[in-house]
């Protein structure tokens, strides 16, 4: 059996997720733009689980637009609001931890005429330098709440204030179900949260002066075209629901970095306000190595280094925090769920300490 | 993970892993920031490679170039070993992921600095083409410690706390 801990990455379906999806590919395969009942019943489970989303973050089920994923409720926030507000000024807000599909739309709006300002994070990686950075041409703030790599939350509420009538919008994939979140426009999906991949959502408060960026035939309240993908969204809206256990999954993660003490000369990176997050560094071997060991042993993690992708970028965030390119590239990400057990943790630290030593003992440092 | 079978079994069980005592030369390759490290020690006896290690700091791709490169020498000639490229390794390798190339590269390079240390200590004849390959590696060194000089500053000043 393999053991896995890169929930950060994705997670499995829960089981009750998939038995409410699972009519929804069969018998209920309705349009839900249709008229006769097939469509009518599609439309209905929409509604449903817009609610069921709506309820969770504490807002109204209107400011609920679905989307494919937290990729594009990124896009749409990002860029909508751009060339919505280009009359009001040209200038956004980010931070130089954000994940690729806000830093990259932000470099491609640096293309298009407007401006960013990327923030810096302190070493416990909280932003600063927000109100400074603020001009009378800043139009969008964008933040992300829980993260991805070492788990930081940022207090958005402190933000939101800062921020005054300037728009908030924050990348809420990691943090969805685990805290609570309070921006103009969220960002969240459901495969983080043990539904399914491929659809998310973007709450967008009311009021918000924000155009549709996918055109079409005016789905999602001519917000969002496209014909909805029923039963992922049925799907979406029971992750949200189910029990997700956060305490457990803290207790494991705290039980984890108890039994990581065992090995000699490791770091553990921040990782303390998200419950599922572990980032730790360790000296003298590459990342990819390990992640290529512990694979070996059926255990799945993932590396938060260069090597981890077709890029070989020294990962920005992890410079961010003041780790030094070479700790980067000796960095590794562990991510709970309320699937994984104590046993499993032990079996991992054993193997660890096993590969750790092996791998080391062929280092030249 | 997109690597041969060959790749994964040298990963898991390297060959002539570890560092060698009264080695005759020793290539250097290579920098942390960038992600490997690699370290080829020799023994050279008339002329013939008669034993080599390595010490490598990298992903899967550099570790199984590393193993795979000690055996291609071993109980080879200095001469021999010169005319091995990328593309032997790779071949050895049963190929490694385009983005894993410059692992197969690292090898080489060590390879030729390891030579190069033992014909310059040695006072023996190097070839222009050695000499070459070395200047090129060095000037690559300093380049990347003036990109990263932030960072090794960093670490010094680490050490000296």
């Amino acid at each position: 059996m393999s053991i896995y801990l890169d929930n950060g990455s994705t997670t499995k379906i829960d089981p009750k997720v998939l038995r409410a999806m699972l009519p929804f590919l069969k018998e209920k395969y309705g349009n839900a733009s249709a008229i006769y009942k097939l469509g009518a019943e599609a439309k209905e489970a929409i509604e449903k689980s817009r609610k069921q989303i709506a309820e969770k973050l504490n807002v109204n089920s209107e400011e609920i637009i679905f989307t494919s994923g937290g990729t594009e409720s990124n896009n749409f926030a990002i860029k909508s609001i751009a060339f919505s507000n280009r009359d009001k000024g040209n200038h956004i807000i980010t931070t130089k931890i954000e994940h690729k599909s806000v830093i990259n739309v932000c470099k491609w709006l640096e293309t298009q005429g407007f401006e960013v300002t990327y923030l810096d994070v302190d070493e416990n990686g909280y932003v600063k330098g927000l109100e400074e950075a603020i001009t009378d041409k800043t139009i969008l703030v964008s933040i992300i709440h829980g993260h991805n790599e070492f788990g930081t939350i940022q207090n958005l509420e402190e933000i939101k204030n800062i921020c005054g009538n300037i728009y908030l919008h924050t990348d809420a994939c990691q943090s969805f179900t685990k805290f609570p979140i309070m921006a103009d426009l969220i960002s969240i999906n459901a495969h983080k949260i043990h539904g399914p991949k491929g659809i998310g959502a973007l709450y967008i408060k009311k009021g918000v002066r924000i155009d549709e960026w996918q055109h079409g035939g005016g789905h999602e309240n001519r917000m969002r075209s496209g014909t909805e993908n029923v039963p992922a969204i049925v799907g979406f809206g029971t992750s949200a629901i189910i029990d997700h256990r956060v305490e457990y999954i803290r207790e494991l993660k705290d039980y984890f970095i108890n039994q990581l003490n065992k090995i000699d000369n490791i770091r553990i990176n921040l990782s303390k306000d998200l419950p599922h997050v572990i980032s730790m560094t360790i000296p003298k071997i590459e990342g990819e190595a390990i992640v290529g060991s512990l694979d070996m042993e059926g255990i799945c993690i993932a590396t938060g280094s260069a090597c981890n992708s077709n890029s070989l970028e020294p990962n920005q965030s992890l410079l961010a925090i003041g780790l030094n390119p070479q700790e980067v590239n000796s960095t590794i990400r562990i991510t709970l769920s309320k699937f994984n057990t104590k046993k499993e943790i032990d079996k991992t630290v054993k193997v660890l300490q096993e590969i750790i030593k092996k791998l080391r003992d062929i280092s030249p440092f | 993970m997109a690597y041969s079978k060959k790749v994964l079994d040298l990963f898991r069980k390297p060959k002539n892993a570890g560092k060698m005592k009264d080695y005759d030369g020793v290539g250097k390759v290579g920098n942390p920031v960038c992600g490997d490290v690699m370290w080829l020690y020799i023994k050279v006896k008339d002329d013939v490679i008669i034993d080599i290690t390595f010490e490598t700091f990298g992903c899967i791709a550099a570790l199984a170039s590393s193993s795979i490169i000690t055996d291609m020498v071993k109980g080879r000639s200095i001469e021999d070993a010169l005319k091995i490229v990328k593309d032997d390794v790779l071949n050895e390798l049963d190929g490694l992921p385009p983005v894993k190339i410059h692992c197969s590269v690292l090898s080489i390079d060590a390879l030729q600095e390891a030579i190069y240390d033992y014909l310059s200590k040695n006072k023996k004849e190097i070839s222009e083409f050695l000499e070459r390959r070395h200047q090129e590696l060095e000037k690559e060194r300093k380049e990347v410690e003036v990109k990263y000089k932030d960072w090794i500053q960093k670490e010094e000043d680490l050490h000296e706390e």
